[in-house]
């Protein structure tokens, strides 16, 4: 076998999660390096464990959660689902009603994290199974408008069930990050403020990202696992030919019904973790944009495959910040001399009465960095779809067999 | 439905009340049949979901807001025309320079994709919703542009009830609109789309030039959202055309699936039926908001598309889809 990493000589050699060395030398050396990532120890990598950028990385590690739950639907069913928010906004909503704190006007009953995070997921698989019959009645295209009309009747509801959200605009709090075993005072572990763990002082942003890093870590597990077993090559069969599939024998109706019920739960408990990072949240927040986002992630970085669902939301996740950096650089620059100057200036508009593309006031002409972002998204979609279909997964293999035949061309 | 229909009608009783929320629901219901229409007309020919649907009435009805109130062209240059020609001019003007962003994404975006699967098509539109509407919304700015037409918010009296001017207009156009589509169906270029539709292979073997066919399809799509969203930002509908112009089309999809996905006539019927259900569930419910929730009205599109598909998957006049082994 040495030398020939690629010849299996048996099913389950062929279906491991880490076939070859490499990569399972690469897993490893990731996961160290993301780990210590809050210690600052690489050089090079130092600027990536500060605080600003762990709660990006953060960030990122939730929208993995929702993103794989997606690919489960979209990617591996076949399924096309534009009412992912509408799920996670069902998880973080049952997750506050069990762990937020109750007030005169909103309900709440402050259970601890190991009963909110997972409730989160049940009732949101719960509602994705209520949906199902519907879902499952309809085909392909009809599919996504039936999806889509599930976020606009959410958002109408979340709006309007003012003691669970808070109302229009007002939004509530979110039980923090805290592992507690019942309601008492002080949490046993703690996410949410900074503190020694095993003797080493983390900010809050270090302990939150390493959680995050970790249910990251598990439901990738969950969804590989998924991926490679009877449920998931019966999602493949349906997603290649449903007709095909129900010859050999596979329940459609009961497999998608389960693969919205799986991704629903994904989503939901991403839902829940979002809300709790971010502390509060305004209910007109779980909208289609959120879900668009979400589509981007598995489509930017290649659908149906587990890493490139990780590509995908680490790029999708870390690029509005590159952004936000790159627009600051390009102001600063402005007021330096020469032809980049001009550039710059071109480039960016500092305020009223200033050409720019890209505007770092509200006011004034440009896009905001906000639009600037939404414009992002919507042409790396385009960008990806038309030159890249299989995302960033697809230009990873392209290096890959690149090298792996270098220095013949193929 | 806004709060201008709302407010109207406090103090209508009987069959006033429900003339006139039909009425009201008719114009609407144009609206949504416009939408509609420019949608399965692009679905049809190209085999396209369309999401940027909702930029391009949004484009429409901000160039209309400039053409006719910031630049006054091509008004300045007749000034002693009646003002409906002059804002109707604006218009028209718009409307052409959308169904040109129409072109534009069709060959930009739409033209690589062909032979791609449908999902990855429509995918590619929501990109393109999303570049052209932040554009549009950047351009529009905060607050509600007025379009500057003429009708403002005058009435006129039919069957007894005061109905916005602005909502026989509406209907009006739409009803034009819907006839010069009818025409061109029977024209050589209109046969030539319905073969594209029927069988893409065999009406390139009859010698159509099918890529010509789909920027057809495109520009008279993008016209149709464009006059659809010139109307829907006026009067009483709302104050003007602003950010929230372009979701004016996420409720008429519940219209195009009602009618069936790849029918004309069901867009035009699914329009309607959405617009009218919606303006008249909205009325009578107007008591119940403690129940129901505020705005209750935009959602009813919603709850009519799903209690539809579980009856008929494929809307009302929808091709059923049969599959083979």
């Amino acid at each position: 076998m040495r030398g020939r990493p690629l010849l299996f000589t048996s099913y389950e050699a062929d279906q491991a999660m880490l076939p070859t060395t490499t990569k399972k030398v690469m897993l490893v050396l990731a996961l160290v390096v993301a780990i210590t990532l809050p210690l600052q120890l690489i050089p090079g990598l130092r600027w990536l464990g500060s605080g600003l950028w762990l709660s990006v990385l953060a960030q990122a590690c939730i929208f993995t959660i929702a993103a794989l739950g997606l690919n489960i639907l979209t990617g591996i069913a076949g399924q096309v689902s534009l009412g992912h928010a509408f799920f996670m906004g069902v998880g973080a909503y049952a997750a506050v009603i069990l762990g937020g704190t109750e007030t005169s006007i909103l309900v709440g009953y402050g259970l601890p994290m190991w009963i909110w995070l997972p409730a989160a997921g049940i009732v949101a698989a719960a509602v994705g199974l209520l949906i199902a019959p519907t879902a499952v009645r309809v085909r392909g295209l009809y599919l996504a408008f039936v999806t889509i009309g599930l976020v606009f009747v959410g958002d109408h509801i979340f709006r309007n069930a003012r003691s669970i959200s808070g109302g229009f605009g007002l939004g509530r709090e979110w039980p923090k990050l805290e592992f507690r075993l019942w309601k008492e005072e002080t949490p046993l572990v703690d996410f949410s403020s900074a503190g020694p763990w095993l003797g080493i002082e983390l900010t809050r942003q270090a302990k939150q990202f390493l959680f995050l890093l970790f249910l990251m870590v598990i439901f990738t597990l969950i969804h590989k696992n998924l991926a490679r077993s009877r449920v998931g090559r019966a999602f493949a069969a349906i997603r290649d030919r449903d007709v095909a599939a129900e010859v050999m024998g596979v329940d459609e109706v009961r497999y998608k019904a389960l693969a919205f019920a799986l991704s629903s739960f994904f989503a939901g408990v991403s839902g829940a973790l979002l809300a709790s990072f971010f502390g509060s949240r305004v209910p007109e927040a779980w909208d289609l944009l959120l879900s668009v986002q979400v589509i981007a992630i598995i489509l930017i970085g290649g659908a149906g495959t587990t890493a490139g669902v990780l590509f995908g939301s680490f790029f999708v996740v870390t690029v509005p910040r590159m952004v936000e950096n790159l627009t600051a650089w390009l102001a600063a620059a402005t007021r330096g001399e020469g032809i980049g100057a001009s550039v710059a200036n071109f480039i960016v508009s500092t305020g009223p009465g200033d050409f720019g593309l890209v505007g770092t006031s509200a006011i004034g002409p440009g896009l905001s960095v906000f639009q600037l972002n939404l414009v992002l998204y919507g042409a790396l979609i385009i960008i990806f779809l038309i030159f890249e279909p299989l995302g960033l997964f697809g230009i990873w293999l392209r290096i890959r067999n690149y090298w792996k035949g270098w220095p013949f061309t193929y | 439905m806004t709060p201008g229909v709302v407010l109207a009608q406090f103090g209508m009783e009987g069959t006033d009340k429900f003339v006139f929320a039909l009425l009201n629901g008719i114009g609407l219901g144009a609206i949504y049949a416009l939408l509609a229409l420019g949608f399965v007309i692009i679905f049809k020919a190209t085999q396209v979901v369309n999401f940027a649907h909702g930029a391009l009435a949004a484009v429409g009805a901000f160039l209309a807001a400039a053409f006719a109130t910031i630049y006054r062209f091509p008004g300045r240059l007749i000034p002693d025309s009646p003002e409906w020609v002059q804002w109707g001019l604006s218009a028209l003007f718009a409307v052409a320079a959308a169904s040109v962003v129409g072109l534009i994404v069709e060959r930009l975006f739409i033209r690589p994709m062909i032979g791609e699967p449908l999902f990855s098509v429509a995918i590619i539109t929501v990109g393109a919703d999303i570049v052209i509407r932040t554009i549009t919304d950047d351009f529009i700015g905060q607050g509600a542009r007025t379009m500057g037409d003429p009708w403002g918010i005058t009435v006129s009296n039919i069957f007894g009830v005061n109905i916005n001017t602005t909502q026989i207009v509406t209907v009006g156009v739409a009803v034009v609109c819907f006839g010069l589509i009818a025409l061109f169906f029977r024209s050589r270029m209109g046969v030539a789309m319905r073969a594209t539709a029927f069988d893409q292979e065999a009406a390139q073997a009859q010698g159509i030039d099918v890529g010509k066919i789909f920027a057809i399809s495109w520009a008279i799509g993008a016209a149709l959202a464009a006059v659809a969203g010139i109307f829907a930002s006026m009067a009483p509908r709302s104050a003007g055309v602003s950010n929230t112009t372009a979701f004016v089309v996420f409720r008429a999809f519940p219209a195009i699936i009602i009618g069936g996905l790849d029918s004309v006539l069901g867009a035009v019927v699914g329009g309607f039926l959405v617009g009218i259900a919606e303006v008249v569930i909205t009325t009578y419910t107007a008591g119940y908001a403690n129940i129901l929730g505020v705005g209750f009205g935009g959602i009813v599109p919603y709850l009519l598309m799903l209690g539809f598909l579980l009856v008929r998957p494929y809307g009302l006049f929808g091709t059923e889809e049969i599959r083979r082994v």
